[in-house]
C-alpha cells in the first residue's frame, strides 16, 4: 500500500508530500541491498518480451522470470515461472508481461505486470528466512531468523515458535557479535557459511539504518549447495519520515503501483484510504476520522473512505478533499466532520463551497463544525444558498448522513 | 492539582520564531501559560513576541531558568531539539513536530534513558492544566478546570470528546496527548500512574485507537488496582487490517492491535468503554456520579 499525508508544515520547512509505508519492487530492493554488501542472484530487469530472451542469453543457462508487482502470494499465483533456455525466457516473459496477475494480497482485479526480473537459478541446498524490523514493543531493532525460509514469518511464528530466533538490537551498541553469532547458528549453518552470514546481518542492519527502513526480509535466503549465501527473494518497506532525506529512495517510487485517487490526494496533501461503503467522509484529525466513521458504521451505515484533511490544511486542500469525495463513484452521500483546532472553521466552509460551486454537488452533503470560528463557518455555509444540511454535533451528523446515503441509493 | 504541568512551569518555545511557533506561543501567552524565553539556532540575542531568543537551550536555561519546553522545530532536526533540551536539563519535554523518522525517535528514547527528562509526543497536541497553563496547540477554550483527567492518542478526538465534557460542566485536571507515532515518550501507563497520585483527579478518559500495544499495557496497569474510575473509547472498530489510518501509529498488522481485542481488554480491567465516540462525556458524567 502507498500513500501520503502532509506534514504540519513547521517553520520555514518547505511542504513536502511525504509516502507512507512506500514498498519498492524485488529488483530495486536486491540492487539496494547489494549496494551495502548482501549477495544477490544475477540478474536483469525487463519489460518486452525480446529483452528477456536478450537477458537469459546474458546470464547463461536456465532462468526463473518474476514478476514485479507490489503485492506477495506471486509463487502460488502464476507470477514466477522457470526457462530452460532464453526462449523459453521470451515465451514466459510474454506470458507475464501486460497482464494482471492476481494473488491473495492484489484483491480480484490484481496488478497489470509491467516489468520481469530475469534471474539465474541457484543450486539451493537450504531455504532460510532472515529479516529486521523496527519493533514498536522493544523501541528498537530487532533481527528475526528462522531456518525454514520460504513461508510466511507471522504464520511460522504463531505456530511454531520455536522455530524463530528474535534478537533486539540495542540502538546505543548496535549488533554484538554475539548475536550475530547466534543467528548463524539458529540457522544451522558452520564454518565458513557460519562467517557470511554474521556479515550478512551486520550489513543489513547498516542498509536499514542508512536508508530509514522500517521493514527488511530476505525470504528465502538460500544456502547454495557451493556453500555460498543469496538473498533468493527480497522486501523493503521504508518509513515515510525517513524519506524526507533519501531522494535516491524516493526517486525508487513506481507511481503504476498507486490507485490515482490516492495520488491525487497525495498530491493535494491529504490522507486518503478508500473503503468499500457509501458514506464518504472528511474530517480532519486521524482520530476523529476513524472515530467518523465508528458513528457512520454504528448508524447502520458503511464509510467510503478515510479522509483526514489534517492539521495546516489550506483552503486549496480542503476544496480538493471535498471534490475528490464527492467525486467517488460509491460514495451516496457526504459526511464533514471538523473540530476546528488550528483548522478554521471559516477556511473550511470557504473550500467546501468554492468545490460546491466549481463542481457541483450531486449528492446530498450534511455538515458538522465545531471549535475555532465556528459561527463564522456556518454563517458562510448558509450564506452560500447550497443544499447542505448541517447537524449540532457528530452522532445525528452520522446518522442523518447515513439515512440520506440510503434515500439516495434507493432512489437510483 | 494536575498533572506534569501547572502555573508555575516555566516554559520555553524551540522554534519560537518560526511560523508554527509564533502562533502557538502568542496562544499560549493569551492563555496565561508562563512562557519565558525562545531558542532559534543564528537569532540569538534577538526579541521575538516581546521574548529573549537565544541559540541554545543551555543559554536559555541559564538566562532565564526555564524547565519546559515545547518544541516546534521542523522534523529532520527535531531529535537533535530534543536531545538538546534534555541534555540542557530540561524536565519535561512536550515536541509537538509530526513526521519525525522513527529511528530519530529510536535515538532521543536511547539519549533520554541517561537524563531525568520526561517527553511527551512526538506528534501530540501537547498537554493542558485549564486555568493554570497550556503547552501545545489545543483550543484553550473548550476546557476547564474540574476533576477528569484526559489521556489520547489523538488531536482533535481529544479536543472532541474534552468539549462534551466542558459542555456537561465537567472540568479536567489535565489533558495530555501522548502522541500518534509507533514509539512516543510518556506512555498511559505512566499517566496513569500520576493520575493516581493527584488529588485532583477523581475519573480518567482515556481515548485510544488501533495499532501497537499503549491500550493494552493501560489495561494491566488498570487491572492491578487502579483506584479512580476509567472511561475509555478506542477509535478504529471499522478499520480495515494492513491500511494505515493517517497517523504513522494506526495500523493493525498481523491480526494485532484491533479495536475489538484493546476494548475486550479495557474492559475486563473494569473500563467503561464506549463505542460511540459521541458519549464520551456522558459516561464519564456517569461514572462520576456513581461514586460513593
Amino acid at each position: 500500500m502507498i500513500l501520503f499525508f502532509a506534514r504540519r508544515n513547521f517553520t520555514d520547512e518547505p511542504k513536502k508530500d511525504i509516502v507512507i509505508a512506500m514498498r519498492i519492487h524485488e529488483y530495486q530492493a536486491k540492487e539496494l541491498l547489494e549496494s551495502y554488501g548482501i549477495p544477490v542472484p544475477r540478474g536483469l530487469v525487463v519489460t518486452t518480451p525480446a529483452e528477456a530472451r536478450a537477458a537469459a542469453e546474458e546470464i547463461g543457462g536456465p532462468v526463473v522470470i518474476k514478476a514485479q508487482i507490489h503485492a506477495g502470494g506471486r509463487g502460488q499465483a502464476g507470477g514466477i515461472l522457470t526457462a530452460a533456455d532464453p526462449g523459453g525466457a521470451a515465451t514466459a516473459a510474454a506470458r507475464l508481461l501486460g497482464r494482471p496477475l492476481i494473488t491473495a494480497q492484489t484483491g480480484p482485479a490484481g496488478r497489470v505486470v509491467r516489468r520481469v526480473l530475469v534471474e539465474e537459478v541457484l543450486a539451493v541446498a537450504r531455504e532460510l528466512y532472515a529479516g529486521l524490523a523496527l519493533s514498536r514493543e522493544d523501541e528498537c531493532l530487532v533481527l528475526l531468523v528462522s531456518p525454514r525460509g520460504g513461508v510466511d514469518i507471522e504464520t511460522l511464528a504463531r505456530g511454531e515458535p520455536d522455530l524463530v530466533l528474535k534478537q533486539a538490537i540495542s540502538p546505543a551498541e548496535g549488533l554484538l557479535p554475539a548475536q550475530a553469532g547466534r543467528a548463524a547458528a539458529a540457522l544451522g549453518l558452520t564454518g565458513s557459511a557460519s562467517g557470511q552470514a554474521a556479515r550478512l546481518f551486520a550489513d543489513l542492519v547498516r542498509a536499514f539504518e542508512a536508508t530509514d527502513a522500517s521493514l527488511v526480509e530476505i525470504n528465502p535466503l538460500v544456502l547454495t549447495e557451493g556453500g555460498a549465501l543469496a538473498a533468493a527473494d527480497a522486501k523493503m518497506k521504508f518509513d515515510d519520515n525517513g524519506l524526507a532525506r533519501h531522494a535516491d529512495i524516493q526517486a525508487l517510487l513506481d507511481p503504476g503501483e498507486i490507485s490515482p485517487e490516492e495520488l491525487e490526494a497525495a498530491r493535494a496533501g491529504l490522507s486518503f484510504i478508500r473503503l468499500d461503503g457509501d458514506v464518504g467522509c472528511m474530517v480532519n484529525g486521524a482520530g476523529l476520522a476513524m472515530a467518523t466513521m465508528d458513528l457512520v458504521a454504528l448508524a447502520g451505515g458503511r464509510p467510503a473512505n478515510f479522509l483526514d484533511v489534517g492539521g495546516g490544511v489550506s483552503e486549496d486542500a480542503v476544496a480538493k478533499a471535498f471534490m475528490l469525495l464527492t467525486a467517488e463513484p460509491g460514495v451516496r452521500a457526504a459526511l464533514v466532520n471538523i473540530f476546528g483546532g488550528i483548522v478554521r472553521c471559516d477556511l473550511v466552509a470557504q473550500g467546501i463551497v468554492r468545490a460546491a460551486r466549481e463542481r457541483g454537488v450531486h449528492i446530498p452533503v450534511v455538515i458538522r463544525m465545531e471549535g475555532t470560528n465556528v459561527e463564522l463557518g456556518r454563517r458562510i455555509l448558509a450564506g452560500s444558498g447550497l443544499p447542505f444540511s448541517t447537524a449540532p454535533d457528530m452522532e445525528m451528523a452520522a446518522r442523518e448522513a447515513v439515512r440520506l446515503a440510503r434515500e439516495s441509493g434507493a432512489s437510483r | 492539582m494536575s498533572i506534569l504541568v501547572d502555573a508555575s512551569t516555566r516554559v520555553l518555545i524551540q522554534g519560537l520564531t518560526g511560523r508554527e511557533g509564533t502562533f502557538h506561543a502568542r496562544q499560549m501567552l493569551e492563555y496565561g501559560t508562563a512562557v519565558l524565553a525562545g531558542v532559534t539556532p543564528g537569532k540569538g540575542g534577538t526579541r521575538h513576541l516581546g521574548l529573549p531568543v537565544f541559540d541554545t537551550v543551555a543559554e536559555a536555561v541559564r538566562a532565564v531558568g526555564v524547565d519546559a519546553s515545547v518544541v516546534f522545530v521542523p522534523a529532520l532536526a527535531a531529535a537533535a531539539a530534543v536531545m538538546e533540551a534534555a541534555a540542557a536539563g530540561i524536565r519535561l519535554i512536550v515536541c509537538i513536530t509530526e513526521g519525525i523518522p522513527a529511528l530519530d525517535i529510536v535515538r532521543i528514547k536511547t539519549f533520554l534513558h541517561g537524563t531525568p527528562a520526561k517527553l511527551i509526543g512526538p506528534n501530540t497536541p501537547g498537554i493542558i492544566s485549564p486555568g493554570l497553563t497550556k503547552l501545545g496547540i489545543m483550543p484553550g477554550a473548550i476546557h476547564k478546570p474540574g476533576p477528569v483527567g484526559v489521556i489520547s492518542r489523538s488531536g482533535t478526538l481529544t479536543y472532541e470528546a474534552v468539549n462534551q465534557l466542558t459542555s456537561l460542566g465537567l472540568g479536567q485536571s489535565t489533558a495530555a496527548g501522548i502522541g500518534g507515532d509507533p514509539i512516543v515518550g510518556l506512555s498511559f501507563v505512566d499517566l496513569l500512574e500520576m493520575f493516581e497520585k493527584d488529588p485532583a483527579t477523581e475519573a480518567v478518559v482515556l481515548i485510544g485507537e488501533i495499532g501497537g500495544s499503549a491500550e493494552e499495557q493501560a489495561a494491566r496497569t488498570i487491572r492491578s488496582g487502579f483506584p479512580k474510575p476509567v472511561v475509555g473509547y478506542v477509535a478504529g472498530l471499522t478499520a480495515p487490517p494492513g491500511r494505515r489510518m493517517g497517523h504513522a501509529g494506526a495500523i493493525i498488522s498481523g491480526g494485532h492491535g484491533t479495536a475489538a481485542q484493546k476494548i475486550a481488554l479495557l474492559e475486563e480491567a473494569g473500563v467503561h468503554v464506549v463505542r460511540n465516540p459521541a458519549r464520551i462525556g456522558e459516561a464519564a458524567a456517569a461514572v462520576l456520579a456513581r461514586r460513593p
